[in-house]
């Protein structure tokens, strides 16, 4: 993206300039767009690479949908394509259930690791959390750089392993084992040196964040000066930190499980195909979901806390107020960062683990729902009382706050050892997990791409196309998740590839428990319909984005939306080193319509006159 | 602007940039070697009973690689503390031996990794069970349609005994011991020549081989992965490194602090990894 050039006009300056000269020498082509050390390149560059990775999560999703609502039909318009990319996996263009399998491990693959993480938190944490801390660049730039590429190259394994003989990973983006340990290709293998790669970016990068908040922040900006969606990064970066680590120990056993045939999670006497594994024996399969979960419960905080951050920040600005209870916006996302950590095995309900240890989860489950609760309730009060803007980033946060709050709630059910017995595994849970990453995280993300964009290209995006692509998507993300919770509550299995066709009831076995009825499965078709035009409902998304890059209309202002934190008060876009002049924070983030004041809203680097 | 408390420590934190950084790095790999020594602990707890080896290691040979890799942590320090005093050529002496010791390590450990991976343990047709080093793998080889084949005979310097008595129960002693107390008599170490026709099963002493050594092995592993690592980066900071003493004393000397810190941490993880692994 042209506008994002790090350099500045003034090439004629050569060395020998102070280190303090903000008109740094013009680094050229590959270190100021491709090798950048600049936090903000990396912004975008991450922001960039994780929007076409959800895009292309999207499209499996669409595949798969296809084939839940018309089993065994070719795939119009791709169908060709996957077979001529993928060979007899998708003959005549039909999905097969291994396609199927492998499409759906990735897609959740895609879309957590490398779409709504890396938007939410490399994205917009590397270019906003210096920027709104008043700070010249992140701690450590050039390990920053070795976060971006550390995650492509994950990224492009993870794609490569689609065309391997026997294709991409087919366990699930939850990788059970034995059975992903046991699917005799080598996608699982694939998979878990390119999540090896994913999360060693992911080290570097919240490591990078934390020492930034904690070491760069400008003079004044104390801990309670800071905007929450700087917060919210610091809390995401802590939970990174801890908690991918156990993936990666358990990655490399499962690598070794793969590779060296070790038996850390394959238990004595497993049989496949009929046959006893020649192995030695003596693992766990449990260990291996002991440690998946306890990165992946608190990866949902990751994938959550941003877009809240973000959200604040859009909610204050828009509605002209402060955010209501600052305070305990701050102390509840500490509080979910605390206990994100102990819920893990609320995912393993049904995995005989013991109803003590149930309990226990059960209990920590239910308190992790206070502070998002609070958090959620401060945002809704939030709006009490202001002069709302309803501009496009102001829609997708409104809309928000009942997603989440759906899918918050939706979540009490699964968290409850005993209704998950019965939910477990359904289409429920597909509908509560989307209705909180879908609707929920990734409207705030778009909220953020709108809001922050002038600012990253001094020009705005089309309101019109941006309206029109709200309120599309708001429809069809309903219209999509949400019979998935009636099919679930009927008892639809989330993991079968005929979309339960093969449990339709007939008419001799008609009342029987387990089975399906025509009503619920049907529904497939509406489902797979509202997909495929939400789909259609990005094409004005992507549009505006390009077109706006170029000819959106040019902001007259720093500060074109009024706004009190730092990373307004710079120009536009921001030059390396992002401040003119040395920055003093005066004020905590949101002074928005004080009392007495000039203008409805007063910077934190304004002075405060006694 | 200039990124601010590269070199010089930020009033309110007490720190500079890269400290922090190397503390929440180190962070991040307790969780790492945490996640190891909990699979280790669930996998031993859930062994069918007298299935976890014991003895199956060399003690002395662990101790001694104990002791040089904390005389290398005292060296780090003395190292860095001579630089704080000024003294680069105290420094230089000092690294080194925290160097020689980091080598040293390594090869210790690969002797002890060769040793494995030589044991053999042979279960013949008949039922008997010979475990021992191996000596030579005679005739055979060769590849045939892209796969190795077998030897005609493997040589082993062992002892034998009868299946049963290795899946009886097990005490904490090393392997041999136990089974001469079981068979009721002693086992003669001598070498045997078996016909590879008529062996059932011939698997080393590698991480396939159970789990107790599948941990072993990931365990040390990853730690050998970190020694070898770190020796890098101070060999690097001692010698191409080492001109920016004369251009920064100060980030030279904080380099090697952070150097260091990863150092400690990574010889306390072996001084928890051996009590597990060899003792307990």
């Amino acid at each position: 993206m042209s506008l994002h050039a790090p350099e500045h006009k003034h090439s004629e300056h050569a060395h020998g300039h102070g280190e303090g000269d903000p008109h740094h020498h013009d680094p050229g082509f590959w270190r100021g767009y491709v090798f950048s050390t600049d936090h903000k390149v990396i912004g975008i560059q991450y922001g960039v690479s994780s929007l076409l990775f959800l895009l292309f999560g999207f499209g499996l999703m669409l595949a798969m949908r296809w084939q839940i609502a018309y089993p065994g039909k070719p795939i119009p318009i791709i169908g060709g394509f996957l077979e001529a990319a993928l060979g007899p996996v998708a003959a005549g263009g039909v999905m097969t259930p291994d396609l199927y399998n492998a499409f759906g491990a990735m897609h959740g693959t895609i879309m957590v690791f490398l779409g709504v993480v890396p938007l939410g938190f490399a994205a917009f944490g590397n270019y906003l959390v210096p920027l709104q801390i008043g700070a010249p660049d992140m701690a450590f730039p050039r390990i920053n750089m070795a976060s971006f590429w550390s995650f492509l190259l994950g990224g492009v394994i993870m794609l490569v392993s689609f065309f391997i003989p026997g294709g991409a990973a087919q366990g699930g983006w939850t990788s059970y084992s034995p059975l992903a340990t046991m699917i005799p290709t080598n996608g699982q293998t694939w998979w878990i040196i390119a999540m090896v790669l994913i999360i060693t970016s992911s080290l570097l990068g919240s490591v990078n964040f934390i020492a930034t908040v904690i070491q760069l922040r400008a003079p004044g900006m104390t801990w309670m000066r800071m905007p929450f969606f700087t917060w919210a990064q610091f809390v995401t970066a802590f939970i990174l930190l801890l908690a991918f680590p156990p993936l990666e120990a358990a990655a490399v056993m499962q690598l070794a499980d793969k590779v060296l045939h070790t038996s850390f999670y394959l238990p004595t006497g497993l049989m496949a195909g009929g046959n006893l594994v020649d192995i030695s024996g003596g693992g766990s399969p449990l260990l291996w979901q002991h440690l998946f979960w306890f990165l992946a419960h608190p990866e949902v905080y990751v994938l959550i806390l941003p877009a809240m951050g973000i959200v604040s920040e859009i909610i204050a600005n828009n509605s002209r107020k402060p955010v209501f209870g600052y305070r305990s916006l701050v102390y509840s996302a500490l509080a979910v960062g605390f206990i994100s950590f102990i819920v893990w095995a609320h995912h393993m309900y049904l995995t005989g683990m013991g109803t003590k240890i149930s309990t226990f989860f059960q209990t920590t489950t239910m308190i992790i729902s206070i502070p998002s609760v609070i958090i959620l309730t401060c945002l809704f009060l939030s709006l009490w009382g202001g002069s709302i803007r309803f501009n496009t980033a102001m829609l997708f946060s409104l809309a928000f706050l009942p997603m989440f709050g759906i899918g918050g709630l939706t979540g009490l059910p699964l968290g409850f050892n005993f209704s998950d017995i019965h939910l477990h595994d359904s289409y429920y849970v597909i509908a509560h997990f989307h209705y909180v990453v879908a609707p929920g995280s990734i409207f705030a993300l778009f909220a953020g791409v709108y809001h922050w964009y002038p600012k990253m290209t001094g020009r705005r995006m089309n309101e019109l196309l941006g309206k029109l692509h709200f309120g599309t998507s708001f429809v069809f993300m309903n219209l999509l998740f949400f019979p998935m919770f009636v099919q679930g509550i009927a008892g639809m299995s989330r993991r079968m590839s005929d979309g339960g066709a093969s449990y339709m009831v007939t008419e001799a076995t008609a009342d029987v428990i387990g089975r399906l009825s025509k009503a619920i499965i049907d529904a497939n078709i509406g489902i797979s319909t509202a997909a495929f035009l939400l789909g259609l409902a990005q094409v004005p998304f992507i549009i505006n984005f390009f077109y706006s890059i170029f000819a959106g209309e040019k902001v007259n202002s720093d500060n074109p939306w009024e706004a009190t934190t730092l990373e307004w008060q710079t120009p536009t876009p921001p030059p390396h080193g992002n401040f003119a002049t040395a920055i003093k924070v005066y004020r905590g983030p949101y002074d928005y319509s004080l009392p007495g004041a000039a203008r409805d809203f007063v910077p934190q680097n304004e002075p405060v006159r006694s | 602007m200039e990124i601010p408390f590269t070199t010089l420590p930020r009033r309110d934190t007490g720190l500079y940039n890269a400290k922090l950084g190397i503390w929440l790095f180190l962070a991040s790999e307790v969780m790492l070697f945490g996640a190891l020594f909990s699979s280790y602990i669930l996998l031993r707890v859930g062994a069918m009973p007298g299935a976890w080896p014991h003895g199956i290691l060399n003690v002395p040979v662990g101790t001694v690689n104990t002791l040089v890799l904390i005389c290398s942590s005292v060296t780090v320090v003395l190292g860095w503390a001579a630089l704080k005093a000024n003294d680069f050529a105290k420094y230089r002496k000092i690294q080194l031996v925290t160097i020689a010791c980091a080598g040293m390590f390594v090869c210790i450990k690969s002797y002890e990794y060769y040793d494995k991976f030589t044991h053999y343990e042979v279960v013949m047709k008949d039922g008997r069970v010979i475990d021992g080093h191996l000596v030579a793998k005679e005739g055979g080889g060769g590849v045939v349609d892209g796969r190795r084949q077998p030897p005609e005979f493997i040589v082993l310097h062992g002892v034998e005994f009868a299946a049963e008595l290795k899946a009886a129960g097990m005490a904490k002693v090393p392997l041999i011991e136990r089974l001469e107390k079981q068979s009721g008599h002693h086992l003669e170490h001598k070498e045997f020549r078996i016909p590879w026709a008529e062996t059932k099963r011939v698997q080393n002493y590698g991480p396939w081989h159970n789990t107790y050594l599948a941990i072993y092995f990931t365990l040390t592993g990853l730690h050998a992965l970190h020694v070898i690592g770190g020796a890098l980066v101070i060999g690097w900071i001692w010698g191409p490194g080492a001109a920016m003493w004369k251009t920064d004393p100060e980030r030279y000397t904080n380099r090697v602090e952070v150097s260091g810190l990863f150092w400690h941490f990574v010889d306390l993880v072996w001084i928890f990894l051996f009590p597990i692994l060899y003792l307990l």
